[in-house]
């Protein structure tokens, strides 16, 4: 035969799995990326703009800067940057967030496409009104979903965050209390359970916070939460579903007896999914309830933000929704400024709000109409107690079920192991999972709350609950350095995050960067 | 639906695995009066992409988009031309879908982001340390008040009449609920404050603006050493983030806080939102410092990383105490900001600070010569005032009609009688890097036509 | 560090030294806060109220108030804690001190713990 001695392996050869260590630091996908003021050259940029000419400036007596200190790159070299930046992170394209309250579902693109049309985009909120009024129109349309899934009369988009929506829905309560004269209720009812936001936002806004205890099955203790009722009450911060994941049941005898005592009810919408399309929050008894775009209506968490809480409002509350606000007579669409009818509280930020989420919420509610709403809650119920019922044999469920959108489970399970929560959370990570929410609520010990969301798809849950599984297992079975030692398959092991708080390093300064990496 | 993977088999394995017949029963603590029997009714059900596509693109097409006509819009958020980079790197999945990075280790990316944000923020501000971002930039001068209030344990705030009436508007809302006084003086459309005058013991800060909302520039150096002789702060807004890139920074001039909003970098105008509040103080406040903070550290191997920090400021952890209800910042909107910047550098962003300068004295030239036309302002970047013989706001539609977004009439921003009010015949007008000859040449055609 | 040291519920030890009372947090506290990054110490010359907040600790994940065990004015507070607050993990009792105060009502400290009741109410928790 004649031979071809250029031939090359095929199949692969010995069993070396030792991951070697690399002159770049490098790991195949995985690049090592410095800072960009680190990768500096001056002169360099990576946009191209036309010359100056050389013009008397109008500067009065303020002289032109100096030198502000950017590093200059090419185009290819930012692009590399934040392409490699990106590799680091985990996401929803990546792979499931369980994260409770939090509502990490798919964020389609459409919705990316609806928003960057140049009517939306590029549109200024100071043109003359004439020139908008398709974006009028897309506010008013999202209005009225929002009113109509909700029952209730009044809405402002103007917030721009779930936290900010509180602020707002507290003022109005404020601003209602003062316009009846009744400056004198300054006590609010806080479940122990609620969010951090809840007493924070009362607090900042004078309230004094007075904590209502869960009963035994998780849920407000209504006996406990009616003694506390008095004529300095304002009223009650209340989650619902609650923040363990269920649904309080008393809750319209809960809306009563605030309202009976002169009081507002305040409902925190963060876990609106669960009920969306198929609960309108009007029938509970609610006053007020800030919707989280972010979380409930798809437009995409970015790192941290940003975010749209728009807030739905009662009869009684309407006549203090803050400005600007869309209004819908015979000559179009119109925004009011002013201070409304007289009695707006006033203006939560500059211009409308976030319209670039309006766009995306609304492209998203179109897409699922009421019916697919309907399948969606439906869905997210149904995914989060098919975890919890094939969880709650090795880990321990907190309260007794139906669950809500999410499930709560606490550290019993891990006594005696040594492990804790944390640890089961960052092992989790190295099986490719984003942890759960974990040590809240505060009502157990070593919490974590698990929310699916309805875009997870049952082979999905099954591995979570393979991984989540294996992990309690091996806990039991005393691995402890396995946990301690986690993660160890991601970009960066654990952080030092006492070294972070003890001493800040909060921005890169020129000449004074110690070399911290183990070269 | 295509964006829920559940079949039918799926459902009914799953149900059987929970030990319940249907959906419906895991609602049973619902209040029966408040359980539908189906979808809510007058609403449409659901549409597919193409239809949803054609409704959206109907109510797009009613508006008129800035770039597609002659714009002179400002006053708080600016036409600057985003390189095409910014936007495909911002849908990038895992900077796009990310959630807030409480998990450090799976995300890096994100957060050398916020540490690169946050040295760009400082660097422009000529201030020490900055933030991760904040909503916008009338919530970070809100905060900035409440910051120089808990610094100072007083609570008085003076705001000059030069400072967008949104932001007092905002800042004014928190003192109403929160318990402070914001004390707004008149608007101020030739300057001519006196603010030095009226810090006394209880002033926690002076609020300026810079260039302010009628387009003055002015050096605060003065004012920030009388501040601290009397024991406030200055608090220095600034609504046009390329104007740094030309003018003396506020820190250099002294600044205490500077409140900015930075939708000029990497954010198109999205009719008002989202955008990004900048917010950076000097070294000694940052513990007082509210919204989200980066800071770099080692991990278990050595290596150089970072993590969100300082933490216990922030209301999930002191609930009733926290600095701030901050729960947010802007994320993508900061990411955009912080790419388009890289792109720049040095060169690319004094330059584009140059350019912006130059287009609005030309502007302003070309319209001293338009018959009825005055211009106010002696010093701008690129932004400023012109008086017209009638009301601005009739005649801004006028031209409106003609496709030429002719600026902002003063009496949008500051309505009839309020605040000083004899702006009715004040227009507000801005030029950018995108401001054209041609854009120029027809607004002073109309204007001539129409005055 | 044994007779004149008195705990509180909450987990402050004071020590009388003549007038002056020292304050602090007492190692089962430290050890359940976690790494200490920050503390927040009174002005001096500020009055202070036996349980009412005077000082605020930090750990990374939580803030937790310190109330003083007993009433009188703030004199001193510890120098050593802003450079190093790690301090008060590794001598909570000795010299990760907080702040020092003028007792106004001595009686105050008879209601307080002493080392071994304080022992037995730690054990008791668990």
């Amino acid at each position: 035969m004649t031979m071809n001695s250029q031939g090359r392996p095929s199949t692969p050869a010995g069993a070396d799995t030792a991951i070697p260590e690399t002159v770049t630091g490098n790991r195949g996908l995985q690049i090592e990326e410095a800072l960009i003021f680190e990768q500096d050259s001056p002169g360099r940029c990576g946009v191209d703009l036309p010359e100056v000419p050389a013009t008397p400036m109008r500067l009065g007596a303020v002289k032109p800067r100096a030198r502000v200190g950017l590093p200059g790159l090419s185009e290819p070299q930012v692009v590399r940057h934040y392409t490699r930046l990106s590799q680091k992170n985990y996401s929803i394209d990546t792979g499931l967030y369980p994260l409770g309250s939090c509502t990490m579902k798919h964020n389609p693109r459409l919705n990316e496409k609806m928003a960057r049309l140049p009517g939306f985009a590029d549109v200024h909120p100071l043109q003359p009104e004439s020139t908008v009024q398709g974006a009028l129109e897309l506010m008013d349309a999202l209005a009225h979903w929002l009113k109509t899934l909700t029952g209730m009369p009044a809405v402002t988009l103007a917030p721009a965050a779930g936290a900010h929506g509180e602020m707002a829905g507290m003022m109005a309560i404020r601003a209602a209390l003062d316009h009846r004269g009744e400056a004198g209720r300054t006590r609010v009812l806080v479940p122990e359970s609620a969010h951090g936001t809840n007493p924070a936002t009362a607090a900042a806004l004078g309230f004094s916070v007075d904590p209502i205890p869960a009963g035994p099955d998780g849920r407000v203790d209504l006996a406990a939460m009616t003694a506390k009722l008095g004529p300095d009450v304002a009223g009650i911060m209340l989650t619902n579903p609650n923040t363990c994941g269920l649904f309080e049941r008393d809750i319209r005898a809960i809306a009563d007896a605030v309202h009976g005592a002169g009081g507002y009810f305040y409902c925190d919408g963060a876990n609106f999914n669960a009920i969306v399309g198929r609960v309108k929050p009007a029938d509970l008894g609610i006053d007020a309830m800030h919707i989280n775009l972010h979380k409930t209506f798809s437009t995409p968490h970015g790192g941290g933000g940003p975010g749209s809480g728009p807030v739905v409002f009662s009869e009684a509350l309407a006549p203090f929704v803050p400005v600007p606000y869309v209004v819908h007579d015979s000559n179009g669409f119109r925004l009011v400024e002013g201070n409304g009818q007289g009695t707006a509280f006033g203006r939560m930020k500059a211009f409308h709000g976030q319209m670039g989420m309006f766009v995306r919420a609304l492209a998203y509610i179109l897409s699922h109409g009421a019916d697919g709403l309907w399948q969606a809650s439906g869905d997210a119920v149904l995914n989060a107690n098919y975890v919890m019922a094939r969880l709650q044999d090795t880990l321990t469920a907190s309260f007794e079920g139906p669950c809500m959108h999410e499930c709560l489970f606490d550290d019993r399970f891990l006594k005696g192991t040594g492990v804790t929560t944390l640890d089961i959370a960052k092992a989790l990570i190295d099986e490719g999972f984003h942890p759960m929410t974990m040590y809240f609520p505060l009502v157990v010990h070593g919490a974590l709350l698990i929310e699916p969301t309805e875009t997870e798809s049952k082979a999905g849950l099954d591995q979570f609950v393979l991984a989540l599984k294996s992990l309690a297992v091996r806990a039991k079975e005393g691995d402890v350095a396995y946990f301690q030692g986690a993660p160890r398959l991601t970009p960066r092991r654990r952080l030092d995050e006492t070294a972070a708080a003890r001493k800040p390093v909060l921005r890169w300064t020129p000449a004074a960067e110690p070399a911290l990496a183990a070269e | 639906m295509r964006y829920l993977p559940l079949t039918e088999a799926d459902r009914h394995q799953m149900l059987a695995s929970i030990g319940v017949s249907s959906v419906d029963e895991l609602f049973r603590d619902v209040p029966q009066a408040a359980r539908r029997s189906g979808p809510v009714e007058g609403l449409p059900n659901f549409a597919g992409e193409l239809e949803v596509e054609r409704q959206l693109s109907a109510m797009a097409a009613k508006n008129v988009a800035v770039g597609s006509v002659p714009s002179f819009v400002g006053c708080g958020a600016y036409k600057h031309h985003v390189p095409a980079t910014v936007d495909y790197m911002v849908q990038r999945g895992e900077f796009l879908t990310a959630y807030t990075p409480y998990q450090p280790e799976i995300s890096q990316g994100t957060l050398q982001v916020l540490f690169e944000f946050q040295t760009q923020v400082a660097l422009l501000t000529g201030m020490d340390v900055a933030n991760a971002s904040m909503y916008d930039g009338a919530t970070s001068c809100a905060e900035a008040v409440m910051m120089a209030n808990r610094l100072t344990r007083r609570k008085k705030a003076i705001l000059s009449g030069g400072l967008h009436p949104h932001y007092r508007d905002t800042t004014t809302t928190d003192a109403r609920f929160i318990g402070f006084e914001a004390v707004a003086m008149p608007a101020a459309p030739r300057g001519g404050e006196d603010l030095v005058s009226l810090i006394d013991a209880d002033t926690s800060c002076v609020v300026v603006q810079n260039p302010d909302v009628f387009g003055h520039v002015r050096d605060y150096t003065d004012l920030a050493q009388m501040c601290q002789t009397k024991g406030a702060l200055l608090i220095v807004v600034v609504t046009e983030a390329v104007s740094l890139g030309l003018l003396t920074p506020p820190g250099e001039m002294g600044a205490d806080i500077v409140a900015a909003e930075g939708q000029s970098l990497g954010n198109a105008l999205n009719f008002g939102g989202p955008y990004v509040g900048l917010f950076a103080v000097k070294e000694k406040y940052v513990r007082q410092m509210p919204g989200r903070l980066c800071g770099q550290t080692v991990d278990a191997d050595g290596r150089r990383g970072f993590v969100l920090t300082l933490s216990t400021r922030e209301q999930h952890i002191r609930r009733e105490k926290a600095t701030s209800n901050i729960c947010t910042n802007a994320g993508l909107c900061a990411l955009a900001f912080s790419i388009h910047l890289s792109l720049l550098g040095e060169e690319g962003f004094t330059k584009l600070a140059r350019i912006n300068h130059v287009k609005a004295v030309q502007l302003a030239d070309r319209l001293s010569g338009v018959k009825g036309v005055e211009v106010v302002n002696e010093t701008f970047f690129n932004e400023f005032t012109v008086t017209l013989p009638r009301a601005a706001a009739g005649v801004v539609e006028e031209l409106a009609k003609r496709r030429i977004l002719a600026g902002v009439p003063a009496s949008r921003l500051f309505p009839n009688g309020k605040n000083g009010g004899q702006l009715e015949d004040h227009l507000i007008l801005a030029a950018t890097e995108t401001t054209t000859e041609s854009d120029m040449d027809a607004l002073v055609k109309a204007l001539s036509e129409v005055l | 560090m044994t007779a004149t040291v008195k705990y509180t519920k909450d987990h402050e030890w004071i020590r009388v030294e003549g007038d002056v009372a020292v304050v602090g947090i007492s190692d089962y506290a430290q050890s359940q806060l976690g790494d200490v990054v920050f503390v927040e110490l009174p002005e001096i010359g500020r009055t202070v109220e036996q349980g009412k907040e005077a000082a605020v600790v930090e750990s990374v994940k939580a803030a937790s108030e310190v109330f003083s065990p007993a009433s009188g004015e703030v004199i001193e507070v510890n120098p050593e804690l802003e450079a190093d607050p790690a301090k008060v993990n590794s001598g909570a009792e000795t010299d990760g001190w907080f702040f020092k105060i003028r007792l106004s009502n001595p009686g105050e400290l008879d209601s307080l713990m002493d080392s071994a009741a304080y022992k037995e109410f730690v054990e008791g928790l668990h």
